[in-house]
């Protein structure tokens, strides 16, 4: 019979873990190789999107100067835009202001400065919230379609029939709603800020109490041209964002129903976060 | 007269087009057949140059349209007209409007002359009196006749048709083929026609190239197609099981 020694067991057992750990190690290693790689591989097609993303944009903006310039088209989009979003955006609008004046003026009342109302509803929603609420309330009623529309055109090959009738489509598609969209997002946020400070009267002197001239004559001393102006810069930029990765989303759609589908979902998700980024940097220039 | 020569192009690894040679002589009418998914439309997609070759040269009337600038390649397309699978109507525009677009934008021709031309050219089609209909509003077949309307409004020199009867009954198939030998013969462009109606569509064309593998496996006039001793191109044409032929699934 054989004997084993303790010293020898504990030898054993010492090689067994050793290359139990070997192999833990080397599975580990193979794991974060993978997950270095899988991220390596993201990182660059994010920056290649990116990359992409601003050829598109810059090279729309340079048809935007080059006849012929189509504006029957430009007015079509105008109407797609700003018109057939108009009803969300008093809707959104109304009840923004109806809500901030509430919650301001319980804050306000903490303070006994219920006289501040009106200057605080209009500047929330002149510098920050219509620009910011307007933009994506457009995108998620216009730039959806105007990917759905571009991805399907795309796809049934409307877009290689233009491109082979020696037409450029960006010129047909993209130029148009850009244009469109820098025209039409400032007028929208203005009627949304007006609808919102209305909704915003409409609780604070109707239903709170407070007096119709406190409401407003404390808005014209407190609200600047330039206010104003950071409003109206936002507003034009977050037309040019949602209109750009609309159209881009759209023109580069992957083919069947279920491309235009993510395509879509993407251009949204997208166009908000960049509207939401863009708002921070832009908002923190003009404070 | 358009040349091929040593045409390459691949996907994600994956050899389509596998050193393509062809000669079409002008106003020759010339069909390419093969298999589904064997790169016919990726061809013709390079004749237009929406496809760019991984290497070889695609030479139209003497310029090699893989080697030209943006502009100039335009200035080549402008020669083509292209009837594709689908027809690739414009849904937002009406018919009339969907057949007057090239000239609108293309030639610039006044409202009179485009009235004058798209009435014709639907005549042409056998299409009168649906002007005003949009295309989700017409038949399969129709948006077929109306996308050939449209590609020869301009009076193009090269027409290309990416499979034109997909989709069709028998009866429609014949009528479109007609509408092609028809058309052919009053305009007299060259035409390629990417098909899979065999034997209907060697009653239409001067010569057949059939695309094997990423090449031309053998070329001829219907007849000797038809006669092939080449059991691939035999394979194909009778449609049989059995044989050599690579199915591509």
């Amino acid at each position: 019979m054989k004997t084993i020694s303790y010293s020898h067991l504990a030898s054993l057992g010492e090689n067994k873990m050793l290359s139990c750990s070997d192999r833990i190690i080397s599975s580990l290693e193979g794991y974060m190789e993978k997950l270095i790689r899988k991220i390596g591989a993201k990182a660059i097609f994010i920056i290649r999107m990116t990359g992409h993303m601003f050829v598109f944009l810059i090279n729309s903006i340079c048809h935007v100067f080059v006849p012929p310039f189509k504006f029957k088209l430009l007015l079509k989009q105008m109407k797609f835009i700003g018109n057939k979003s108009l009803v969300v955006v008093v809707l959104i609008g109304s009840f923004t202001g109806m809500v901030l004046a509430l919650q301001i003026f319980y804050t306000l009342r903490k303070f006994g400065s219920e006289a501040m109302l009106g200057p605080a509803v209009a500047l929330s929603l002149i510098r920050e919230l219509g620009p910011v609420l307007s933009a994506l309330t457009v995108t998620g009623r216009a730039g959806s379609a105007i990917t759905a529309e571009i991805g399907i055109m795309r796809i049934t090959e409307q877009i290689d029939a233009l491109t082979s009738m020696a037409l450029n489509p960006l010129r047909y598609l993209v130029v148009p709603n850009i244009v469109a969209a820098i025209i039409v997002f400032p007028l929208l946020t203005a009627i949304f800020d007006v609808i919102g400070i209305f909704g915003g009267y409409l609780v604070g002197v109707k239903l709170l109490g407070l007096s119709s001239g406190t409401y407003f004559s404390q808005m014209k001393q407190y609200i600047d041209i330039v206010d104003i102006e950071i409003g109206l810069y936002k507003s034009i930029s977050f037309g040019m964002i949602v209109s750009w990765v609309s159209c881009y989303k759209g023109y580069y759609t992957s083919y069947g129903a279920e491309g235009v589908s993510k395509s879509t979902t993407e251009a949204v998700v997208l166009s908000s976060i960049f509207i939401l980024i863009w708002d921070y940097f832009i908002g923190s220039l003009y404070l | 007269m358009i040349e091929i020569i040593d045409l390459y192009k691949s996907f994600f690894g994956q050899q389509v087009l596998n050193g393509l040679n062809l000669r079409i002589a002008d106003k020759e009418l010339i069909a390419i057949i093969g298999q589904s998914g064997g790169g016919k439309s990726v061809f013709l997609r390079h004749l237009i140059g929406l496809v760019k070759p991984d290497s070889g040269s695609i030479i139209i009337e003497g310029i090699d349209i893989t080697r030209v600038t943006r502009k100039e390649l335009d200035i080549v397309r402008q020669k083509f007209g292209v009837v594709f699978q689908g027809g690739a109507l414009f849904d937002s525009l009406t018919i009339y409007d969907n057949v007057a677009f090239p000239i609108r934008e293309i030639l610039m021709l006044d409202e009179a002359k485009v009235e004058q031309r798209v009435k014709e050219l639907l005549e042409d089609v056998g299409l009168s009196g649906i002007e005003k209909k949009y295309p989700a509003e017409i038949s399969g077949g129709m948006k077929k006749r109306v996308a050939l309307a449209r590609a020869l409004v301009t009076e193009p020199k090269i027409v290309l048709f990416d499979e034109p009867t997909t989709g069709l009954d028998p009866i429609l198939l014949h009528s479109i083929h007609h509408l092609i030998v028809d058309t052919h013969k009053k305009y007299g462009f060259t035409g390629v026609i990417i098909s899979h109606d065999i034997p209907e569509i060697f009653d239409v064309v001067d010569r057949v190239a059939f695309l094997y593998k990423g090449r031309i496996a053998e070329i001829g006039t219907p007849a000797e197609i038809q006669n092939s001793a080449n059991p691939i191109s035999r394979q194909f044409i009778t449609g049989s099981l059995d044989g050599s032929t690579e199915i591509l699934l």
